[in-house]
């Protein structure tokens, strides 16, 4: 017993020995790349063209502008390589010629074959990269892959560009909200962390994208196409639970199995998606151009306020449902404590269904909701479930509505970041709220302490 | 079709560069989840710091190679602490979600504009590993037998990679049949039990975060001076689950299995995937259907599906018990 002590002891005096150490050899040697900085004083330009498959591309022309004015070119060799000195540092323009570029590759945007203003310091040899994706992969130049397009305004006063955000933030969070509502109670009453929730708000967009907005679709209006997706998403939900879940744990399948098993299922439908959606991202025909109202402070478009009045109107709809009616009783029953729910008389396979069919349903419209608000994409749910994942132990696993104030508050730190830091890293923040809270305060905001580790 | 090309594509798949870095990735996580069952969804996490230690050392502040692997190495041991400091106290979900978590934010910030004078950002790093190649004992050409054939450089990269592998096998082989190794076992198969034999189950918990996190972030490094380009958008959470995949497939809690799990994984996914081209070029599938540019979607549906029907079936893979796999956290 004791060896085992000392011999762990022993092992992290050495893991601090090798910490310090590493520290030190970090910080020496940063000093004398700066020093070593100044030493070259040739700049230039140059880079490896690689194609979509990621072998280098060999053939491709390459040339540097400045203000229009040509200054240098290169053709890329064997290995894809190119480079092309440069005069004396400043902002040049490097473009790729198209017509030198094989049919299967494309820039990743459009106009991505020219890159502008390309700042060169003293002594800098830059690398840039000239992105190539599948000719149908590509995507306009504006649209900033993952990232929501919100308007960078300068114009507005601070006050207004706060409350702005902070409706955003509120939409935002109400959507996660409805989604991770669904991922909450599945873990409450059956204790498995369904990694495919994402997936279901991805189909919930994307049958209602089908009916409404594609060319093979019937396009019928958004509304009556939601209300179907959300039909669609309940079954789904049901079936799931009916075809995979409840065999599986009437095999006595272990929690964590379960969990790596949900995983699977999220890879596979989420490429599924992609196969059959491609990744092109799409939009519904129905209220895309809206003027904006103005209410004091806030101003938005008709749609999102639609979209935040439904989000609420479904949140309080489940809370009431929770709360008052039987079904929603024997819900938090199980959630409690399975085996003394079904001590009571209580029928834990139809609770658990009916939480499923619920589920489904409301990631379904969640999906909607969000599709409607930004774009429908085969990784849209996929996005959003670190979102839910960490709203939900935000609020404290388990309980619904946890999920619910942790929804809000992880909406509102994505949107109000935006503030003061670049749009491409509102979700980071908000991941970064749910490790602070771990910290802190473990079981959530909402959540019961109970004996962990 | 021409199977014998499909064959030979599949099989240097399964011994390239790329199974190699999986491999010790998997090595890595087998520390954690098949040994201390700790549910650690973040493993490209330390692939990355371990790939941008490296990278960033050499490209930003001009170190050498080898000074960037002890600083890709560092990066990982502190990535441990910070994840495993809080998280480790909680039951095994709340690891599981903190560590996707962690991964993701930190793809997000390596690749945000913020980070872009450091780490390139979406344009990443390139051209660190010359140091490394310049060592590469094998004269100009390809070697290899029959139509599976490498290129020198390929071969040098292989070498790292598999004597990295190797070292690994036998460093966690000796670990797990220590006194250490022997707690952190009894930890996976009853915390509340080594608890109260008077073990600190957190500080081995975090031991373990550390070493597998370690071994992670060499696979990270094998990864980006095979392709001397390190890029954010390669550290996905997808490969995080293609390493759980393997690892399930080789047997967890095996000393072989991530060995194992990585050759018949690459070979698998590699043998599909030629296969579904050739069977495109030829016309046998429509081009309706599956175009060429959804194949390579279609590898991760079947990766999916397959972890999914291994967890159903058979959780315990090829090399397991399947009394170590069932596995109910806590």
């Amino acid at each position: 017993m004791d060896s085992g002590r000392s011999g762990s002891r022993r092992l992290a005096i050495r893991l601090l020995l090798l910490l310090a150490i590493g520290l030190l050899s970090a910080i020496l040697p940063a000093t004398s790349a700066a020093a070593q900085d100044s030493e070259q004083n040739t700049e230039s330009v140059g880079g490896t063209i690689r194609g979509p498959d990621t072998e280098p591309i060999p053939d491709i022309q390459v040339m540097v502008t400045k203000n229009g004015a040509p200054i240098g070119e290169d053709t890329t060799d064997a290995e894809g390589t190119w480079e092309i000195p440069l005069p004396e540092p400043g902002s040049y323009d490097v473009a790729i010629d198209p017509d030198s570029l094989p049919d299967s590759a494309v820039p990743r945007e459009q106009g991505g074959e020219r890159l502008t203003d390309v700042q060169i310091t003293p002594g800098q040899q830059r690398i840039v990269i000239f992105p190539l994706v599948n000719p149908n992969e590509q995507s306009d130049g504006d649209e900033q892959q993952g990232s929501t397009p919100t308007p960078q305004q300068t114009g507005p006063s601070f006050g207004q560009r706060f409350a702005d955000a902070l409706l955003s933030g509120i939409e935002y969070g109400s959507v996660i909200a409805i989604c991770a509502v669904g991922l909450s109670l599945i873990f409450g009453t059956t204790k498995l962390i369904n990694f495919a929730h994402g997936e279901l708000v991805t189909i919930g967009a994307m049958v209602a994208f089908f009916l409404n907005a594609a060319a093979a679709g019937p396009g019928i209006q958004l509304i009556f196409a939601a209300i179907l997706a959300v039909v669609a998403g309940a079954l789904l939900g049901g079936l799931l639970e009916r075809g995979l879940w409840r065999p599986l744990r009437h095999r006595g399948t272990g929690r964590i199995n379960l969990f790596i098993i949900s995983i699977g299922l999220s890879l596979l439908l989420r490429h599924v998606i992609l196969i059959i959606h491609g990744s092109r991202p799409g939009s519904y025909t129905d209220y895309n151009i809206q003027e904006q109202l103005e209410f004091g402070p806030f101003s938005a478009a008709p749609r999102d306020l639609s979209i935040l009045a439904i989000a609420l109107l479904t949140l309080v709809g489940v809370a009431t449902m929770l709360q008052r009616t039987r079904i929603g009783t024997a819900i938090r029953a199980v959630s409690d404590d399975r085996d003394l729910a079904e001590t009571s008389g209580i029928d834990v396979s139809r609770v658990v269904l009916t939480v499923w069919i619920l589920g489904g349903g409301l990631a379904a419209l969640g999906g909607v909701l969000f599709g409607l608000a930004e774009v429908v994409a085969w990784d849209m749910g996929f996005k959003l479930l670190l979102l839910m994942f960490a709203a939900i132990i935000l609020g404290g696993l388990g309980s619904a509505y946890g999920a619910m104030v942790g929804s809000f508050a992880v909406g509102i730190v994505a949107h109000l970041s935006t503030l003061w830091f670049p749009v491409e890293l509102q979700n980071a923040w908000a991941l970064l709220v749910l490790i602070v809270v771990l910290l802190v305060r473990p079981q959530g905001i909402l959540g019961r302490k109970e004996r962990v580790g | 079709m021409d199977f014998a090309a499909i064959l030979s594509a599949a099989v240097t798949g399964a011994i390239g560069p790329v199974a190699a870095a999986y491999a010790l990735a998997a090595i890595g996580l087998n520390i954690h989840f098949g040994y201390t069952g700790l549910l650690n969804f973040g493993q490209v996490a330390f692939m990355l710091v371990g790939a941008y230690g490296v990278a960033i050392s050499v490209s930003v502040f001009g170190l050498s190679l080898w000074l960037g692997v002890l600083v890709g190495v560092l990066c990982a041991i502190v990535l441990a602490l910070l994840l495993g400091a809080p998280t480790l106290r909680l039951r095994s979900d709340y690891l599981a979600i903190a560590t996707i978590a962690a991964g993701e934010i930190l793809r997000l910030f390596y690749r945000s504009s913020y980070a872009e004078p450091l780490t390139g950002g979406v344009f990443g790093l390139q051209r660190f590993a010359n140091e490394f190649y310049e060592l590469n004992p094998f004269p100009a050409g390809e070697y290899g037998i029959g139509s599976i054939t490498f290129s020198n450089r390929d071969l040098w990269v292989m070498v790292l990679g598999w004597g990295l592998v190797a070292l690994a096998t036998v460093f966690v082989y000796l670990l797990i049949h220590s006194p250490w190794g022997r707690v952190i076992r009894s930890i996976r198969e009853d915390e509340n039990a080594a608890r109260s034999l008077g073990k600190n189950v957190y500080v081995y918990k975090l031991q373990s975060l550390i070493l597998g996190g370690v071994i992670g972030s060499f696979g990270g490094m094998v990864m980006v001076i095979n392709t001397q380009s390190a890029n954010p958008d390669s550290f996905d959470p997808v490969v995080t689950f293609f390493v759980y995949t393997l690892l399930v497939l080789g047997g967890a809690g095996r000393i072989a299995g991530p060995l194992l799990g990585a050759v018949v994984f690459w070979f698998v996914v590699v043998f599909f995937d030629a296969l579904l081209r050739q069977a495109i070029a030829a016309g046998y599938i429509s081009s309706d259907i599956i175009g060429a540019p959804q194949a390579g979607a279609v590898r991760f549906a079947l990766v999916g599906l397959g972890l999914l029907l291994l967890m159903v079936f058979r959780p315990q893979g090829i090399l397991g018990r399947k009394e170590e796999m069932v596995l109910n956290g806590r």
